[in-house]
């Protein structure tokens, strides 16, 4: 490994150093037990929360404080579901008031049937939270002037998607991943879109400091052998990330030496 | 019935001292009627909710869990109770 070149400094976020680029999601599980043993096997520290209402007639599944404990993971809750400033500041803030933490994952949909981000409402919600005292955490497009000025409001992360919310599509644009990651100071953790471990390890292969994800371990056939291969992609994208790529070229170079050849017959 | 009258809490209102025995809210968007009387954290405990697992959004306004106790629920209330489920 090329030591001179490009080292792992660790995965600070704000005033926090985290152990895993891996961030998980919680939604959309068959059962909690599930969940549960995927989270684990994914090494994952963090994982994302929703705020939802209390189901009165517990036709439902209780909250997820009865079955994650908030000592063996960072839980960050998100605004997912919000489609307006107002409504990600209310849940911010509802998510705050649990007592947890002060960090928000901060999500404001645009668009019903693509999820992408609504731009101009995410930066004045991220506006209003940094001043409010939260460590927010950004999810955005892929658009490096939207991602600088969330970096520029305060945001102690910023985190484009790879493709849209559950599509599983991967990345579909590195460049825009690179250069966003070249271009910002703040972490840059990939968020939506991964959907095999192929994704993860190219999304960690454009040099970003982290990955987030949640349908493609949760939808998987097996989550927990899903989180499993989350975790080695993740790790093994950072590597090769680190470690340098060799030059890509449309033309065959021969790996074994051309001299010392035999008699041709 | 069991009335919670914690310190802080208002007085009835009406001269006669009988206080109206339900008031009616709206409980995550359901109309409800309730015992007169109740704080916040005697309806959780009706509710059966743990208040440490949940926050309280009043008319609008997060309740701080050391103030459940002593918040009121009030005729016309619209609260919000809420938790954290899963999520991406």
């Amino acid at each position: 490994m090329n030591t001179d070149g490009r080292q792992d400094r660790g995965f600070v976020i704000g005033d926090r150093t985290f152990t895993s680029r891996l961030i998980v999601g919680t939604g959309k599980y068959r059962t909690n037990r599930e969940m549960v043993a995927a989270i684990r096997a994914s090494g994952a520290e963090t994982v994302t929360v929703a705020v939802r209402r209390v189901d009165l007639d517990r036709s439902r599944e209780e909250g997820i404080l009865h079955h994650l404990d908030p000592d063996e993971f960072f839980l960050l809750p998100n605004t997912a579901g919000c489609y307006t400033t107002a409504d990600a500041l209310r849940y911010a803030r509802l998510g705050r008031a649990a007592g947890l933490n002060d960090w928000v994952k901060l999500e404001v949909i645009g668009d019903e049937p693509t999820l992408l981000p609504d731009n101009a409402a995410t930066l004045e919600a991220a506006v209003e939270l940094v001043a409010d005292g939260f460590k927010v955490m950004a999810y955005t497009n892929d658009d490096l002037i939207t991602a600088l000025r969330l970096e520029d409001a305060g945001c102690v992360a910023v985190m484009p998607l790879a493709s849209p919310i559950g599509s599983g599509l991967g990345v579909v644009n590195p460049y825009y991943i690179r250069e966003i990651k070249r271009r910002l100071t703040v972490p840059v953790i990939v968020d939506a879109g991964v959907g095999t471990a192929s994704d993860a390890c190219i999304t960690m292969e454009q040099g970003v400091d982290g990955v987030l994800m949640n349908t493609a371990i949760a939808a998987a056939e097996d989550p927990v052998g899903m989180a499993r291969a989350m975790k080695l992609a993740v790790q093994a994208g950072r590597d090769a990330y680190l470690a340098g790529r060799m030059q890509a070229r449309e033309i065959a170079v021969p790996s074994s030496p051309l001299t010392g050849m035999v008699e041709p017959v | 019935m069991t009335i919670h009258r914690g310190a802080g809490e208002p007085a009835p209102v009406g001269g006669t001292g009988v206080p109206p025995a339900n008031v009616s809210i709206v409980l995550n968007g359901e109309c409800r009627s309730v015992d007169a009387g109740l704080s916040v954290a005697g309806l959780l405990r009706k509710l059966e909710l743990e208040p440490g697992m949940v926050v309280v959004e009043r008319n609008r306004e997060i309740l701080a869990r050391a103030a459940v106790g002593a918040t009121p629920v009030e005729e016309g209330d619209r609260l919000e109770v809420v938790h954290f489920v899963g999520g991406g």
